[in-house]
């Protein structure tokens, strides 16, 4: 059902950033705002730190890509690289 | 003032379908001390906590929103899983409460000679009412105890909840629409939504002869009482034997097309690799060269009683309790061994539910000395379907049913 998710996500767009919605925060760091603006609009953070650290850097890639083609999600192609970077280094696997 | 977490869980801007929201307490999460199997990856592990939905007593948050909330162990030592103790959960964070008066089901199609809608009187007076207890498991359920992980949400092993299902035979509702033998599949839709226009909405089909088995059901009450918020007020489609990506909840749209559906949800989302899994059922309109919809649930079974590392005495009789489950040929045999898999004894089974349900089981032994004591449990379907010694990886994390094994120290 899709009945006025338009004006919905407006308003939502609209509210402060809740970093900690869910009883997560992530780890500060390089990217983190550009990470809690843009994924958070659409779920809680709790899903980054659940798929840690098992996924490189291709493998966090892959998810963000995933998230602008399959599910619509409108982030910026220049902020791409600095949210992979910061999934990457936080809450990649290590190299 | 809506607070956020109003407008996530209530939407009341959603029309006039919907009634206003509910709000979660402030304070909703209490960090609780969890045991969380060693297998899951470290981040669900440190990040898990036990948090009440409104309606629901703690459950593991494994994500706020949308809400993916895992039922404890603890909770499978009943046969019948309590609605307030089921597991949620959702792809889609746009969840609407909806109010069973204002509430309309719309049944129709290209491959329906006509097409009505219902109201939630209509569908409990207009069709005979039946019965059935029945699993409903999340198609990840474990997805967590891969190896290597897979991304998605990393499940225990408490996606999945039994229960007795009440309502009209989806069959009867077809029936009055006039299905065509042009139909294919069946395709639901729920209330409930993606935040973005852009996001695909959940929504999913099953084939026509799966749709016309009697068991399938238009459920509007579970375990005697009306659907939790979260398990798909005012009414969900319960499709015995498979998982429960098709079980879909605050259904409002029930749709017979000729052609077969190609929704994200059903394409690429939902796919197991073909001829990888002993499954009977097979979807075909959906099926490709390399994949096909995750059909039935495979054969598993589960220790409810005691948790890895239980420490009991030498001389001390110990009891292992669990329930057993398949994709609805019911259970032949469960067996346990408490040499690490060398020798396998039966336990005594419980009542018998019916083939779709849980069936409870029970193996008493006694160790003579002290040591560690390796507790593995399988069980066999009626079709003479076990479970896997070993992971059957795929991508998605999708069927996990290896034998489990705990271990008891004993000093």
């Amino acid at each position: 059902m899709k009945t006025a998710t338009l004006a919905f996500a407006i308003i939502l767009a609209a509210l402060p950033a809740a970093a900690q919605e869910g009883g997560v925060t992530l780890k500060k760091g390089p990217g983190l705002d550009v990470v809690e603006t843009n994924c958070g609009s659409c779920h809680t953070l709790d899903y980054i730190r659940m798929n840690s650290p098992f996924m490189d850097e291709k493998a966090w890639d892959a998810s963000v890509t995933k998230m602008i083609k399959a599910f619509g999600a409108p982030i910026d192609q220049a902020n791409v690289k600095p949210i992979v970077e910061y999934l990457a280094k936080y809450y990649g696997k290590a190299p | 003032m809506l607070t956020r977490r109003q407008m996530l869980y209530g939407a009341s801007t959603l029309g006039t379908g919907l009634a206003a929201g509910l709000a979660l307490p402030r304070n909703a999460w209490a960090q609780g001390k969890l045991a969380l199997d060693p297998s899951l990856p470290t981040g669900v592990r440190e990040s898990a906590m036990l948090e009440a939905l409104p309606g629901k007593v703690k459950l593991i948050k494994l994500t706020h929103r949308p809400p993916n909330y895992e039922t404890p162990v603890s909770y499978f030592n009943e046969l019948l899983t309590p609605n307030d103790a089921f597991f949620v959960r959702y792809h889609l964070a746009n969840i609407p409460e909806v109010s069973a008066a204002s509430w309309r089901l719309k049944v129709g199609g290209e491959a329906a000679a006509t097409s009505f809608e219902l109201t939630l009187d209509q569908l409990k007076n207009d069709y005979k009412a039946y019965e059935v207890v029945a699993v409903n498991q999340c198609s990840g359920n474990r997805r967590g105890m891969f190896s290597p992980h897979v991304a998605g949400v990393e499940w225990g092993p408490g996606a999945m909840g039994n229960a007795r299902w009440k309502g009209a035979r989806l069959k009867d509702v077809l029936d009055k629409a006039g299905i065509k033998k042009e139909a294919v599949e069946i395709v639901f839709d729920g209330a409930d939504g993606p935040i973005l226009d852009k996001t695909p909405d959940f929504v999913k089909s099953i084939p026509v002869w799966k749709a016309m088995d009697e068991n399938v059901l238009v459920a509007y009450e579970m375990n005697g009482k009306p659907l939790p918020h979260f398990n798909g007020f005012p009414a969900r489609v319960v499709v015995p034997g498979w998982t429960g990506t098709y079980w879909m909840k605050h259904v409002v749209s029930i749709m017979a097309e000729t052609k077969p559906f190609s929704g994200f949800w059903m394409n690429p989302a939902y796919r197991v690799p073909v001829g990888k899994f002993p499954v009977v059922d097979r979807f075909l309109t959906q099926e490709t060269a390399a994949n096909t919809p995750i059909t039935e649930m495979v054969v598993n079974s589960l220790i409810t009683n005691l948790a890895d590392g239980h420490k009991s005495k030498p001389r001390q009789p110990i009891e292992v309790k669990g329930i057993a489950w398949d994709g609805g040929y019911g259970m032949a045999a469960v067996e346990v061994s408490i040499d690490g898999g060398a020798n396998w004894s039966r336990a005594a089974l419980g009542q018998d539910a019916g083939r779709f349900s849980f069936r409870q089981w029970s193996f008493k032994f006694t160790p003579a000395k002290a040591g560690k004591v390796a507790v593995m449990v399988k069980a066999t379907n009626k079709i003479g379907q076990s479970q896997t010694p070993a992971l059957i990886l795929n991508p998605a994390g999708y069927h996990h049913n290896v034998i489990q094994k705990i271990t008891i120290d004993v000093a």
